[in-house]
């Protein structure tokens, strides 16, 4: 049983450049960054941290860069082994209890009820009313938080370090470090189950975490986490809008939804790339890259990459080999992929078990520019009217 | 129905018996430590690396180009080494031993 779809609902742009070059140039606020572009190249380049490494100046693997916005360092994030895996030894338990049958069922709750009141609108905006919803109220849960405190994250709107002007905004980032430092502190004054007072139980090489380390955790949980669940969200119920067969087809075999979770994280790829900063003189797929610069393992262009993927442009919702790497690869994975992953699978389980059918009003597209590449890596706004099952 | 021998790096022996799935999967529904199985067994997390018993490699053979590229950046990479999502159970495994890789 196969299940293939085909549309152009996510285009790859970098297909050309991939095939011909395989590097795409671009600069980025006079620090130019070459993308590299290949399935395998973005696995060689993602594995070998000693010539390409996350550990420089904070916010520099960022593209855009944040080197102008933060001085802090995200952890474990921007910290190369072995101390990467000293850290995330430390987080890896915590991040993992998405995976808890208790966790999975409030989990499920929460995203029941947000689809039910979606359902119940005539009409909703799925950024700003339904992805944001999600995403901030599910953060509780990984937090171990009251789920009020998910009404201070809405408040900020879709894009933490970023304002409607300019890409990067300063004051817009500094809204997140002064919460965090508050909650830190509330947490110190008054400890109890939540992440923060855990943090502060936990040691490092013998001595506690400090603030600023505990600051650079909260700060990557944070910001990792919101724009790429936001557009997982927000892409995915285009995606079933567009495609009405693909929500019958899980709806007659739910037991592919775990594949189809892959395959969707795959073709939407929310996060486009991640950049490194090249320690030494050397060679990415035939072109040079000097020491000091960077480049960028560019997820999305390895997830269509035709020479690993067969039909790359189509969801194949039971695709059985899929080695993406949309939640990045080798050290570097993602720590909050297990919470991403029950999002979008509890989502998919909550549209076929209330959802008819959903079509998309208006919308208006979140288009990257990555030198001569522009990708839409998901929607500024998508209003869509969704119909309960009878 | 196939035994199958699980070894985790503690040393412990688990002995479990399956009839359809794959190891992976026998695995994570018995709690094998070391056994994730993040991306559900497609083949793009390696969180289900193991070391197949050497005298028992026959049984179930090299694996496929797509998994060798994943665990050729694996730490723990042997000449044993495989993805046990890529394995299926049946009874031509029956008695395999296989080491978990990971902690």
């Amino acid at each position: 049983m196969e299940e293939k779809i085909s549309q152009d609902f996510i285009n790859d742009p970098f297909v050309q450049l991939r095939q011909d070059l395989g590097i795409n140039k671009m600069d980025d606020q006079n620090d130019p960054v070459a993308m590299v572009l290949r399935h395998k190249d973005v696995r060689k380049c993602a594995h070998n941290y000693k010539t390409f490494k996350s550990g420089a100046v904070p916010g520099r693997i960022v593209v855009p860069s944040e080197v102008d916005i933060r001085d802090t360092r995200q952890i474990p994030f921007e910290v190369d082994p072995p101390e990467h895996g000293a850290y995330r030894s430390l987080l890896e338990d915590w991040f993992r209890r998405p995976l808890k049958e208790d966790y999975e069922q409030k989990l499920k709750g929460l995203i029941d009820k947000e689809i039910e009141k979606a359902i119940q609108s005539d009409q909703i905006e799925v950024v700003s009313e339904l992805a944001l919803h999600i995403q901030s109220r599910a953060l509780t849960l990984l937090l171990n938080l009251p789920l009020q405190e998910a009404e201070t994250w809405i408040s900020w709107g879709t894009h933490v370090f970023r304002s409607e002007e300019t890409k990067l905004d300063a004051s817009k980032a500094n809204i997140l470090y002064n919460y965090i430092d508050s909650q830190i502190q509330l947490s110190k004054d008054k400890p109890g189950s939540d992440i923060y007072s855990v943090l502060l139980k936990t040691e490092y090489n013998g001595r506690l975490l400090t603030d600023e380390e505990i600051r650079g955790i909260m700060i990557l949980t944070f910001a990792g986490g919101r724009d790429t669940v936001i557009n997982m969200i927000t892409n995915t119920v285009a995606y079933f809008a567009k495609n009405k067969a693909a929500l019958n087809f899980i709806k007659s075999h739910p037991e592919t939804i775990g594949k189809a979770v892959e395959e969707l994280v795959r073709y939407f790829s929310p996060l486009t790339h991640m950049g490194r900063v090249v320690t030494e003189d050397t060679i990415v797929c035939e072109h040079a890259v000097k020491s000091n610069s960077r480049i960028s393992l560019c997820w999305a262009s390895a997830n269509r990459d035709e020479t690993v993927f067969e039909n790359p442009n189509e969801v194949i919702l039971d695709r059985k080999i899929n080695p993406h790497v949309a939640f990045g690869f080798s050290h570097h994975k993602c720590l909050g992929a297990p919470h991403a992953r029950q999002v979008l699978k509890l989502l998919l389980h909550s549209l076929i078990q209330k959802v008819e059918s959903i079509s998309i009003n208006s919308h208006e597209d979140n288009l990257e520019t990555w030198g001569a590449v522009q990708r839409r890596v998901g929607y500024h706004k998508l209003l869509v009217t969704i119909s309960s099952l009878k | 129905m196939a035994k199958i021998t699980f070894i985790t790096t503690d040393g412990n022996e688990h002995v479990l018996e399956g009839s359809s799935g794959s190891l992976m999967e026998l695995a994570t529904d018995n709690n094998i430590h070391g056994i994730d199985g993040d991306c559900g067994g497609v083949c793009s997390c390696a969180t289900c690396h193991v070391h197949v018993q050497a005298d028992h490699w026959d049984k179930v053979g090299p694996p496929n180009q797509i998994e060798a590229d994943m665990l050729e950046f694996d730490d723990k990479v042997t000449e044993y080494s495989r993805l046990a999502c890529q394995i299926d159970l049946s009874q031509e495994i029956d008695g395999l031993v296989i080491h978990v890789a990971n902690d």
